[in-house]
């Protein structure tokens, strides 16, 4: 494939070629889930409840293309002939295929002695496609749509664009919060002195695989006696607790490393330890701070189990909100679908662009890496 | 101006000193007692307030992010009046201070009252001794899930690891590397509420009946080759499998992208002399690269397997749990939450905790053997 690749020998060239071929393979199975979802996000309600996603591209279909109607003189209780084919009711019903290829299918019951001719032809790409679903998913009013039959159904919509805002009100400081105080820890423990360093630090390595289970129920009762159920407070202090072992894990290590000679030089300067970490420290250490806020915005946009704990239904945020469509409306399709890529919007959007962050702090949180 | 300060000796002296001293003492008191009315009142506001959310939003992020920074600015300011001794031993403990009060209260008191907890009846009052340990390790839905669990340990587990792996080397040899990369690791930026309602579109099911067109990628599928449609998730115990493929679909990223970066560490020398010497590919990867990385792909399969242990939102928005796909964190949560069993909660708690215990250990050896701290 490659330039370099022309030269080279043909078993390299075929290698190379059974590489990329496995590997395309793969992307296209990893891929195909997520674009079904997109795509079925766009399209008519009454076409999603008809047809697979598939048919928005080109493929043969049966297009109508008349009816016949049965004499009244037929008796349609034993076998019917209908254009030279006889068959009975139940076949008629499931559609017969007639020499000239055109298909014959009754419509109905016996008695509307109608039968729809149907010819199998390309059809190309959809163009019914419409930005209503996305209206409908955002909207908390009542909303209406249409079935398979092209009956209008009409419900009460689930308000993803509240749950939206929560999300977000939860997520910007449940992921600088914890940056904050972790960065704060992480220059004391490596750079000033006091008794009980080294303890407490183990303890902090020690509670990086703690399971958060562990914490919900106490928390919980601590949140019903301080009323906290349910306000942003609450999430935020939540998160920032189950975030902060990696945080400061992460944040130790990089500080700890910084040239000990740039520290001395401006503590010789007569800066305070405030300064010298506000002035210093901090926009030395960005890339680290960046690698985790990626890290914790993803964790926190992406619950749903705290969320579920500690916020209730008031301020529900977005995944909560997913999770209700899927209990309360699990057929319809054109609403889970849209709704499922308005809560994957974001954090996608945010990975994409910091994609290099988000691995070297990944590496950096791998204990052995 | 300044020599007013105290820095002449004069006879007014010692009330200069005192009011001056004073003066600070009071400051130092109108200062946390005005921060704290400012957080308040914030708070206050966000909780009752009925403005447009936007600016709901808006005010609680500033009021959120800007309150712990004043915290930390304030508390600094006040240790710096001390004395310069005094400030200088306590500064240690502003800066980490709220990160361990937070630790403390979120993580640490939690283990020991989880663990007083399991020992109690639901309401949390009796002793009720390790009954709700026999709960948790026999009654039939609890073996279950372990059961399920242990199958998402390994299954979920050793396809991740293994296809992260494959995808890893075989990455490393095509020009296109970033681009597979980037799709294979693109489900962690999701969320796994979104996951399920991605992979619910694959299986869904219509049933049986004239005019019922399956739309469901899977149905398609298996009917387009013939066969019958099926409705995926309810056929134990296949559909346990169903739901790992989620969760093999989000981790194997995970895992290629440690992988990777952990092949790319193996010197080039030693595999080109292993060719050299006739090696085959697949040999010098298995003689040279595997050993190589070992210790990452330790790494790797155990933060997975912890992860498959306290997975819970995939069994929650696909089935509930119901036909036969219940797992640990699950019914943790439906014995905690739903049925108000906080007692048999906090035991299943406790047994999550003990199984990533030796994890904990490792974790604290390589930490002690890695650095003097």
């Amino acid at each position: 494939m490659a330039v370099k690749d022309m030269n080279a020998p043909r078993t390299k060239l075929s290698s190379s070629l059974v590489v990329n071929g496995v590997l395309i393979l793969i992307c296209l199975l990893w891929l195909v889930p997520t674009l079904g979802v997109l795509i079925t996000s766009f399209r008519d309600s009454q076409d999603i409840f008809k047809s697979g996603w598939g048919t928005v591209f080109p493929h043969k279909e049966d297009v109508q293309s008349g009816e016949i109607k049965v004499d009244p003189s037929v008796d349609v209780n034993g076998p019917i002939t209908i254009e030279g084919v006889t068959a009975t009711f139940e076949e008629w019903r499931n559609g017969v295929t007639m020499p000239d290829g055109s298909k014959l299918t009754w419509y109905g019951n016996k008695r509307t002695r109608t039968l729809i001719v149907s010819e199998q032809k390309w059809v190309g790409f959809s163009t019914n496609l419409t930005l209503d679903n996305y209206k409908n998913t955002l909207s908390g009013q009542e909303i209406s749509f249409k079935d398979a039959q092209g009956q209008v159904i009409i419900r009460k919509g689930n308000n993803l664009a509240t749950a939206f805002l929560n999300s977000v009100a939860v997520a910007v400081p449940a992921t600088i919060i914890p940056i904050l105080i972790a960065a704060f820890a992480a220059f004391g423990f490596a750079w000033l002195n006091f008794p009980g360093r080294k303890f407490m630090f183990v303890i902090v390595v020690a509670l990086l695989v703690v399971p958060l289970q562990i914490a919900l129920v106490p928390i919980l009762r601590d949140y019903t006696k301080l009323q906290l159920n349910g306000t942003y407070l609450a999430m935020w202090l939540a998160h920032t607790g189950f975030g902060l072992p990696l945080a400061i894990y992460l944040l130790f290590n990089y500080i700890s490393s910084l040239p000990r000679e740039l520290l001395e030089s401006a503590f010789i300067d007569g800066a305070s330890n405030f300064t010298i970490f506000t002035k210093l420290i901090l926009p030395l250490s960005v890339p680290a701070l960046a690698s985790f806020a990626i890290f914790q915005f993803l964790w926190v946009w992406n619950d749903y189990l705290v969320a579920l704990v500690f916020l209730g239904d008031k301020n529900r945020v977005i995944t909560m909100a997913l999770a209700a469509i899927v209990g309360e409306k699990g057929q319809d399709w054109h609403l889970l679908t849209s709704g499922a890529f308005l809560s994957m919007m974001l954090p996608l959007a945010v990975f994409f662009a910091l994609q290099r962050y988000f691995v070297r702090g990944m590496l950096a949180g791998s204990i052995k890496g | 101006m300044q020599t007013q300060m105290g820095k002449v000796p004069s006879p007014g002296g010692v009330i200069s000193w005192i009011t001056t001293n004073l003066g600070r003492v009071l400051i130092s008191l109108f200062v946390p007692v005005i921060t704290f009315l400012v957080l308040w009142q914030g708070f206050i506001f966000l909780r009752d307030s009925k403005a447009p959310q936007t600016l709901i939003v808006l005010v609680a992020i500033i009021w959120g992010v800007g309150g712990v920074a004043l915290l930390f600015v304030v508390s600094n300011w006040m240790i710096e009046q001390l004395p310069t001794e005094w400030s200088r031993r306590l500064q240690p403990f502003v800066f980490i201070g709220p990160g361990i009060a937070i630790l403390t209260w979120y993580l640490v008191v939690p283990v020991i009252r989880t663990l007083v907890l399991s020992f109690q009846n639901d309401i949390g009052r009796g002793f009720v001794g390790l009954q709700n340990y026999f709960f948790a390790l026999s009654n039939r839905v609890m073996l279950e899930s372990f059961r399920n669990n242990l199958l998402w340990m390994i299954l979920g587990t050793s396809l991740s690891v293994g296809l992260g792996l494959l995808i890893a080397v075989l990455a490393d040899r095509s020009r296109f590397e970033s681009v597979y990369k980037a799709i294979i690791f693109m489900p962690m930026a999701i969320s796994f509420v979104g996951a399920g309602v991605i992979w619910k579109f694959i299986y869904t099911y219509k049933g049986e009946g004239s005019g019922i067109q399956e739309i469901g990628l899977l149905n398609a599928i298996v009917l387009g080759l013939g066969g019958q449609s099926q409705p995926w998730l309810q056929l134990p115990p296949w559909n346990n499998f169903f739901l790992i493929i989620i969760m093999v679909w989000l981790q194997t990223g995970y895992a290629m992208v440690i992988i990777s970066s952990a092949i790319k560490g193996v010197p080039v020398e030693l595999l080109e002399a292993a060719r050299i010497d006739g090696a085959s590919e697949v040999r010098a990867f298995l003689r040279i690269t595997v050993p190589y990385i070992q210790g990452t792909l330790l790494t790797v399969t155990t933060t997975i397997v912890i992860f498959s242990l306290k997975l819970f939102d995939i069994v929650r928005v696909m089935t509930g749990g119901n036909n036969g796909t219940d797992v640990i964190a699950n019914e943790f949560y439906l014995q905690s939450f739903t049925y108000n069993q906080t007692g048999r909660a906090s035991a299943i708690a406790i047994v999550l905790l003990l199984i990533a215990i030796p994890v904990i250990i490792y974790n604290l050896r390589q930490f002690s053997e890695r650095r003097a701290f």
